[in-house]
């Protein structure tokens, strides 16, 4: 049995058939082609899968797709820039070396654009807090700390 | 040392744009149209007959396009010793054998319908632990070897062995003698992009498979014996690397989820797409050896190390994948980590019903390290010595040759000891108890490329195009580890031209040239090489047709200067007679004479000239291809002989730790790496390595631990089965290179991709020990067992 939701997809309606064991990640993925948003578990262990539900970091693997019905969903390829450029935080991540096999990347990011939208100036220990649930087996983290202060940093400078 | 234009410099990746956007694609994004999906049933015993199979309900169900077995199917073989099945026919061997599989329109169905196979087995005993396996009368794993001739024992017929010097006699001038046994757990890559693929026929029966592997020509090679075995000889396989979400060693074999997928794609005739899942992945993916190491060594009274016996045996698992030559790399540090005049190793692999094993990053060394370097920690203290003096008193030096015929070109071990030293205040914080306290270990590794195959060459083709454009053909694989990164830097320092000119060409096995594979930290060294190779030989034929074009095209650039300056007067300069190719430079793009006037229009932009000798009446267009191999050797295994590698890197890591008697908890305070690798490439991405790597090393030393209990994986998931997060990495990491210069080096460069972990486990092991006296021997070191082992020393 198919139910029609509708939601809001990087700032535009979507409607889209679901079953009812359908996760967030299938319905991104699958109908909606957005395949930014990754796979790395499906139980909820790595945050490959996060996107932002109404300002708040969720794992879509976790979260069943009937339950997005009237929300704001923001997923990585809702970051890029009106001119095919990458946001100031996607920015930071390539420049400071935060990004190797770039699996955990889109997960990451979104993790740490949750934590920057509520708190701009987070400390160091904000930051492994925001980014406790994503786990990356490339890069050691240090690169990624880095990243997300220079990202906070920089928007500062532009607030 | 030479001053680069872009080599040194911090540089980001090319592919981290697309990645950051979520628009790089993995096997997961792939889709092909008309594609299934393919789905596993694996076995529900660790060792049984396969007494019946039924399909007959997964057939039936809506959805489903093929039901394959080892029955309906040509036999494929594969493996290191071609022991190992697609499908197996009569038996299993461990839990992950593959006995059936599925392809359905859709990933639901597929899953549904192996769920409806139904197995009957007869349970056979089992054998799950290496040393019960070489046991006489231990239940066979294998009845007969791959040529069919009857087996009496488990033991794996590779040898791997060295001895050198006397033994005896290094055993009678020993004065201290330090003696252990020291293991390892299993552990999985642990990828965070899952392993799959994607096959399709073409309807001439060629094969076009997407691959997550690091070996796509010798996976080809694999996969065209595989077509001959389906009755398709002289058909061929293209083999294209997507994205890939890590692999550490997991791409260095082909799988049977590949030739299952092969089998799907011709019985349908549709292209199959096999992903798994987290939990078939930490099951049915084959993980990191587990092994235990036996250690002997002596040091005479001035300290001097006189021998160093080593007996190593790795349960292997089922069957047999490249894993099984790990001792190859382990006699590495075993004969040639510090000066050891006399030495014996021995390595001995057997067969179990555990999972079988495969390659992962450092592929033995870190297996073998551990050991060594917790030993040389123990054999300091017997002789009572510091253990960085020690170190020292027994380091390698430049220019040496090891008792297994290493040949050591340049070799910062000293300043590396020195500079973790240094770096961690050794004498102060050293034996000053309170619970916490210092250690470190050393590290040798191949830098120079590996050779455990016929060929270690990597070619490389570079093509410019119109506009000033290389476009760049290179057989290895980017994995994640920034490969493609330092290419785009060396092939834009060598060529003469800016990095955004340098354009890296998916990996295809129908586009670039040969490449055994992306192992033994070769990629770079490698692909860096045959660039300054291919580099040099395309500025030659740039530089011979400049003689001609560059007098004429730059006349034409003084007229229109002239339009836009009148009154210009060009300095005196004959450019007919300074255009020779010997006196032509290139850099940025753009051609110019050295030593000629700074003037605007004595350039000559590199698009111009090719467009010049393109567009002429028997025009040419401009490719070079080169093939390089290194100079190294392929060793004798079995006498332990032979220059595995052209340089080698090494290094050294100290770890500063608290320890918490109460609870066992190990605190990392700070870790120090100091790593000699040659020269840095991009400071940026070597950075990224060594932190990364040193990130897996932690883990390995900590927690890391696939649980086995009867052949079944106890913890698939993350949940079970930990690795660092970043509240683990959650300690100031220092970190230095030294640069030694290598002439073998490309801009005198080493590789560095698995060094980083080598060192960590015994270095975090030594200051444990520093802490609070307790000597683990049996990695991870959990918290349980320094409890256990402080409550003994009590
Ligand atoms: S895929 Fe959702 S947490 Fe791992
Ligand atoms: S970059 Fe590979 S998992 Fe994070």
């Amino acid at each position: 049995m198919k139910t029609e939701i509708s939601f809001i997809l990087n700032g535009s309606e979507v409607r889209v058939a679901v079953e009812g064991h359908h996760r967030l990640i299938d319905v991104l993925r699958g109908p909606l082609r957005q395949t930014g948003t990754k796979e790395g578990c499906g139980e909820g262990e790595c945050g490959s899968c996060t996107v932002i539900i109404d300002g708040r970091a969720v794992n879509s693997c976790l979260y069943p797709a009937l339950e997005v019905e009237g929300k704001s969903v923001t997923t990585i390829e809702g970051l890029q820039g009106p001119k095919n450029e990458l946001s100031v935080l996607q920015k930071s991540f390539v420049e400071e070396g935060a990004i190797q096999c770039g699996f955990c990347t889109p997960g990451m990011i979104m993790s740490a654009k949750a934590l920057l939208d509520s708190n701009p100036a987070p400390s160091e220990d904000d930051i492994r807090n925001a980014l406790q649930g994503n786990l990356c087996r490339c890069t050691g983290y240090v690169q990624i700390i880095q990243a997300v202060k220079k990202a906070a940093r920089q928007l500062k400078g532009r607030r | 040392m030479t001053d680069f234009y872009h080599i040194g410099k911090k540089a980001s990746r090319p592919d981290g744009p697309d990645k950051a956007a979520g628009k790089a694609l993995y096997i997961h994004d792939l889709e092909r149209p008309g594609m299934l999906y393919g789905k596993i049933k694996f076995s529900d015993h660790p060792h049984a007959r396969i007494k019946r199979i039924d399909t007959s309900r997964a057939e039936k169900l809506i959805g489903v396009r093929a039901v394959i077995t080892a029955a309906n199917t040509p036999e494929i073989r594969f493996g290191f010793l071609r022991d190992n099945f697609a499908l197996k026919k009569d038996k299993v061997r461990h839990y992950r054998d593959e006995i059936a599989a599925v392809a359905a329109i859709d990933p639901e169905t597929a899953e549904e319908a192996v769920e409806l196979i139904e197995v009957e087995y007869e349970p056979l005993p089992g054998v799950f632990c290496p040393h019960e396996a070489m046991k006489e009368g231990s239940p066979l794993i294998h009845e007969s070897d791959p040529q069919g001739r009857p087996r009496t024992d488990n033991l794996i017929p590779l040898k791997f062995h060295h001895e050198s010097g006397d033994l005896e006699a290094g055993k009678r001038t020993a004065k201290y003698v330090a003696e252990g046994e020291y293991s390892t757990p299993m552990v999985q890559q642990c990828c965070l992009g899952t392993a799959g693929c994607i096959a399709e026929f073409d309807m001439s029966n060629n094969l076009t498979i997407w691959a997550k592997t690091q070996i796509p020509f010798l996976a080809q090679r694999d996969f065209n014996r595989a077509l001959s075995d389906m009755g398709l000889p002289g058909k061929n396989t293209r083999v294209i690397v997507p994205t890939l979400g890590g692999a550490f060693g997991s791409g260095l074999d082909t799988h049977a989820y590949e030739y299952i997928a092969i089998l799907l794609a011709f019985r349908t005739g549709r292209p199959v797409k096999i992903v798994y899942t987290r939990t078939e992945e930490f099951a049915n993916l084959s993980p990191r050896q587990s092994s235990i190491t036996k250690i002997i060594q002596g040091c005479d009274q001035n300290g001097k190390l006189t021998f160093r016996e080593v007996e190593v045996l790795q349960d292997n698992g089922a069957y047999t994948s490249w894993g099984a030559t790990y001792p190859s790399v382990m006699m590495m540090p075993a004969t040639s980590l510090y000066r050891v005049p006399n030495v014996y190793f021995n390595a001995r692999l057997v067969y179990t019903n555990n999972t079988f094993c495969q390659a992962m990053r450092g592929y033995g060394n870190p297996e073998h390290t551990w050991a060594l370097e917790s030993n040389m920690d123990e054999l300091a203290e017997e002789a009572g010595i510091d253990p960085f003096d020690f170190r020292m008193l027994n380091r390698n030096q430049p220019n040496e040759t090891t008792p297994m015929g290493l040949k050591v070109s340049t070799c910062g071990l000293k300043e590396c000891l020195e500079t973790v030293a240094r770096k961690l205040d050794w004498k102060k914080k050293r034996k000053k108890g309170k619970r916490s306290g210092v250690g470190m270990a050393s590290l040798i590794h191949v830098g120079g490329g590996g050779r455990i195959y016929r060929s270690d060459a990597s070619g490389l083709i570079l093509k410019l195009d119109d506009f000033g454009n290389v476009n760049v053909f290179h057989g290895g694989v980017e994995m994640g580890q920034g490969l493609h990164s330092v290419l785009t830097l060396a092939v834009a320092e060598a060529l003469g031209v800016r990095p955004e000119q340098v354009i890296i060409n998916p990996t295809d096995t129908g586009t670039c040239p040969w490449d055994v594979g992306t192992h033994a930290s070769r990629g770079a060294f490698m692909a860096c090489n045959a660039a300054i190779l291919a580099a040099n030989k395309l500025r030659s034929k740039i530089f011979e047709l400049a003689e001609e074009f560059f007098p004429r095209e730059t006349e034409q650039n003084l007229k229109k200067y002239r339009e836009k300056n009148p009154g210009y007067k060009p300095p005196k300069f004959d450019v007919m007679k300074a255009a020779r190719r010997d006196r032509f430079e290139l850099h940025d793009g753009f051609i110019f004479i050295k030593d000629s006037p700074q003037e605007p229009w004595l350039r000559l932009e590199l698009g111009r000239l090719l467009r010049a000798v393109h567009f002429r009446t028997q025009g040419q267009m401009l490719t070079t291809e080169v093939f390089y191999d290194p100079p190294n050797e392929l060793p004798d295994f079995e006498k332990g002989l032979g220059n595995i590698s052209a340089t080698y890197a090494f290094g050294t890591q100290g770890a500063e730790v608290e320890v918490d008697t109460e609870t066992g908890e190990v605190k990392i305070l700070r870790m120090v790496a100091a790593h000699d690798v040659g020269k840095v490439l991009n400071p940026l991405a070597l950075k990224g390595q060594i932190y990364g790597a040193l990130a897996q090393g932690l883990g390995y030393a900590l927690y890391e631990e696939l649980q086995s209990q009867q052949g079944k994986i106890m913890n698939p998931n993350f949940r079970d089965y930990k690795i660092p997060s970043v509240c683990d990495m959650n300690f100031p990491i220092d970190l230095e290179f030294i640069e030694t210069d290598d002439s073998y080096g490309p801009f005198g460069a080493k590789g560095v991709a698995e060094p980083g972990l080598v060192p960590t486990a015994p270095a975090i092991a030594n200051a444990i020990y520093d802490a609070v006296g307790v000597r683990i021997r049996d990695l991870p070191i959990t918290p349980e067992k320094i409890l256990a082992a402080l409550k003994k020393i009590k």
